[in-house]
């Protein structure tokens, strides 16, 4: 009944390409943004901020890197934690090495770093296709963490290969509160999510779309595989990188090799699985619902059963149920969040009058 | 804080959120960031066991501290950095008082929270494992690496080889080979053992194990070829009994492989089976259920029925002991607090570290404590949050450990200063002004 687009018109090309053609979806989002961009960083606590809300937008960040490196372009990657990695030890060495260098200019140099790693191992890719890629990414996620804990020069010779971040400063500013670096983490997202949103729009997202849809026929058609899968593991890479960095610098304030390792990149691979693959928003949903399941379970279990079971028991159970729980949505629906999200939104055009 | 939750998810979340905790009397409260599953859960069911079974010890059969019960609540990290930062987030505010000691059990959880614990004013303990030079107290205030570090250890076990060499001199000329877990926590033993290589005149053969380990056949081919006179096994999980295995497959005598407390537990000989008779591990804390302090967890906690281990077998394995000698230090801390902020009366974790700090359990503490021989004689100060720094060695005669030295000295000065030089960096990295510790009270 209010979802309805009854009496909207288009009149002009940029009102017919904007990312949100429905007025209420507009309204919508605009509420989203004034609600996490706005209302959060005042009400939320301080454990909401730093345990919840920024590693949720990090990880979305990570998601949305493979996302569009799988979801749009069809290439399987393996190694999203490890770009990460590459990431959170350039910004660190950026940083640490370059006098006053401003905290922005290295994240997109960390970015940058990411990408051209991203590419190196990218090349694979104009040869082998599908679980054969896969493992070849599995590759630059081995490498890349060895690397980093081989060579003590990325991590300044710490005797632990831990690094510990420095002061995120901006223009002065020193970003130290968890209101502060949640509210720089969300605006960084939102661009890059508005960025990404855009390319999948644009030339560069449809050549990704026709690549991975069926490359020979995109080759016969024009597109340039080698320039189209490169570019698609630079951008990846990027958004890894740079949420990489912000992990590092926003959220647990120490970077090691370890801390990125395969279980990472799998957990990215299923945030985007249970999210929806090709979606920008099933980033953010599958990142949400990867993150904030295991929290939620380790809060409720307990309170349901007390302390009857022991703990032991308590800890496996919410791994089943973890499991179980990605099964059933899988089952429900296979494409994933954003599409469950997309049939309520189509249902909920025709609510109340169906026929 | 509920309020803002309340309008941040509705009422059923923050139901879930709010502390549970009503009682009236005064508590202290402990938070605990355990992991029982995920790759480290024989470790950390062991030790989450054994320390939570000492605190209910002190609540069943002293009634608390000085009356004050403690309470506690678990949090599953699975040994994840991400999950531990939550945890410590979460239970960081619970309590009465808010937790009051942090202790991860997990070198990557120290660093992440390394930082944070300052800025909270809540004390830190890692025995045994974390950031080595935060044994410098006076540019780590809140933390406390006790009993003995990485170093210390390496520094031990070169001087237990000494002994049985019958000379640190006779150490000269020697090869000793370093096998390490290919990672950071591997790598922590390289800068020691090069110092107290030049040191002694020895040589070492550092040789890496790529993660997980339970293939190690070039790696031995190496000890074959070089022969070694001791190999030290820096190493972990699955590693470890691949490493016994091998070792017994080369012919290398197991009484020459020494490994470090992450490779002398119960869980890495049993698999090795046969082949881990004679081989020998460093601990700060011994196997064994005949001490007092054990009896009595299982007089007064498993008698009402209210232990925490489910399988009672391990009662008394290093892991489980390890729990206790986790248990004794927080404990104690709190008993020590209490002698200067009020008897009876919940510390907040300011007056927790004081106590930390102040720490003094020598022979007599420990006689009454029952824990004579289980852990070395501790003594904490302002710029010495590590201690003793002193290990046992200890045998595994093919169905329990032995032990078969006293508490081993580390070369004191010479870690002393590694860790000064390191903390020293770290201060100036940071940009911290040193405590001075003739100030402190």
């Amino acid at each position: 009944m209010l979802y309805r687009e009854a009496g909207q018109f288009k009149a002009s090309y940029a009102e017919d390409a904007q990312i949100f053609p429905i007025r209420q979806d507009r309204i919508g989002f605009w509420l989203l943004m004034l609600v996490f961009g706005v209302a959060v960083p005042f009400l939320a606590s301080e454990y909401w901020l730093k345990a919840i809300l920024i590693p949720v937008l990090i990880f979305s960040l990570a998601a949305l890197g493979l996302n569009i490196l799988t979801g749009y372009a069809g290439q399987l990657s393996l190694g999203s934690a490890a770009f990460m990695a590459v990431g959170a030890f350039a910004a660190y060495n950026f940083i640490l090495r370059i006098e006053g260098m401003p905290f922005l200019v290295a994240l997109v140099l960390a970015g940058l770093t990411a990408a051209a790693v991203g590419i190196l191992f990218g090349l694979p890719s104009l040869r082998i296709k599908g679980f054969y890629l896969a493992v070849a990414t599995l590759a630059a996620q081995f490498f890349i963490v060895w690397a980093l804990v081989k060579f003590p020069w990325f991590s300044n010779n710490s005797s632990s290969g831990v690094v510990t971040a420095q002061d995120v400063t901006i223009l002065g500013y020193t970003f130290a509160t968890p209101e502060a670096k949640y509210v720089l983490t969300f605006l960084i997202v939102a661009f890059m999510a508005l960025l990404a949103k855009n390319m999948v729009r644009s030339s560069t997202g449809r050549a990704w779309m026709a690549v991975r849809d069926m490359d020979v026929a995109a080759q016969v058609i024009g597109f340039r595989l080698m320039r189209t899968k490169l570019l698609a593991f630079a951008v990846s890479s990027f958004y890894c990188g740079v949420a990489g960095a912000l992990y590092a610098y926003t959220y647990i304030g120490t970077v090691e090799p370890e801390g990125f390792n395969l279980d990472l990149s799998f957990k990215i691979l299923f945030m985007i699985i249970i999210g929806g693959v090709g979606s920008i928003m099933g980033s953010f949903l599958g990142a949400a619902f990867i993150v904030l399941l295991p929290i939620f379970l380790d809060n409720f279990v307990p309170m349901i059963f007390g302390d009857s079971l022991g703990a032991g028991f308590v800890s496996n159970f919410q791994l089943i149920v973890f499991g179980g729980l990605i099964i059933f949505f899988l089952i429900v629906e296979p494409h994933g969040l954003a599409r469950l999200w997309q049939i309520a939104k189509e249902k909920l055009r025709l609510w109340p009058f169906p026929h | 804080m509920k309020l803002k939750q309340t309008v941040l998810l509705g009422a059923a979340m923050a139901g879930l959120l709010a502390s549970s905790v009503t009682s009236a009397a005064e508590e202290q409260f402990i938070g605990l960031p355990s992991y029982r599953v995920g790759p480290y859960a024989a470790g950390g069911v062991g030790i989450f066991g054994g320390w939570i079974d000492y605190m209910q010890l002190i609540n069943e059969r002293d009634g608390g501290v000085n009356g004050v019960k403690l309470t506690w609540e678990e949090c599953e990290t699975e040994y994840n950095n991400a999950r531990g930062v939550e945890c410590y987030e979460r239970l960081k505010k619970k309590g009465s008082t808010g937790n009051t000691l942090f202790q991860p059990v997990s070198t990557g959880i120290t660093y992440s929270v390394l930082e944070k614990v300052a800025q909270d004013k809540i004390p830190m303990v890692t025995i045994g494992y974390g950031r080595t030079d935060a044994a410098d107290g006076r540019v780590f205030p809140w933390v406390f690496p006790m009993i003995t570090t990485y170093w210390s250890q390496a520094s031990a076990i070169v001087n237990y080889m000494g002994q049985k060499e019958g000379g640190m001199d006779k150490l000269k000329g020697k090869k000793i080979g370093l096998l390490y877990h290919d990672s950071a926590y591997g790598k922590e033993s390289h800068a020691i053992m090069d110092k107290l290589a030049a040191k002694h005149g020895f040589e070492v053969i550092k040789i890496a194990v790529a993660h997980p380990g339970n293939e190690q056949q070039s790696q031995w081919l190496q000890i074959r070829q070089a022969k070694p006179d001791y190999v030290v096994l820096w190493g972990w999980g699955v590693m470890n009994p691949t490493a016994i295995k091998a070792a017994a497959k080369t012919g290398y005598p197991r009484e020459k492989l020494i490994g470090v407390w992450w490779s002398g537990a119960e869980e890495d000989t049993v698999p090795a089976g046969a082949a881990a008779k004679g081989f020998v591990a460093a601990g700060f804390n011994v196997a064994g259920a005949n001490y007092p302090v054990v009896a009595d967890i299982k007089k007064h906690v498993y008698g009402k029925d209210k232990g925490n281990m489910e399988d009672k077998s391990r009662i008394g394995s290093v892991y489980y002991n390890r729990g206790v000698v986790h248990g004794i230090i927080t404990v104690e801390g709190i008993r020590k607090a209490q002698e200067k902020f009020g008897k009876g009366k919940s510390l907040t974790g300011e007056q927790m570290r004081w106590g930390l700090e102040n720490l003094n359990l020598d022979d007599a503490r420990l006689k009454a404590l029952g824990a004579t021989g289980f852990m070395p004689p501790l003594k904490i100060t302002c710029a010495d949050h590590e201690g003793p720094g002193k290990v046992k060695f200890q045998q595994w005669d093919g169905t329990q450990w032995k032990a078969i030295t006293d508490w081993v000295e580390s070369d004191r000065p010479l870690v002393r200063g590694m860790i000064e030089e390191s903390a020293a960096a770290y201060a100036k990295e940071k940009g911290i002004k040193p405590r001075d510790c003739s100030k402190e009270s």
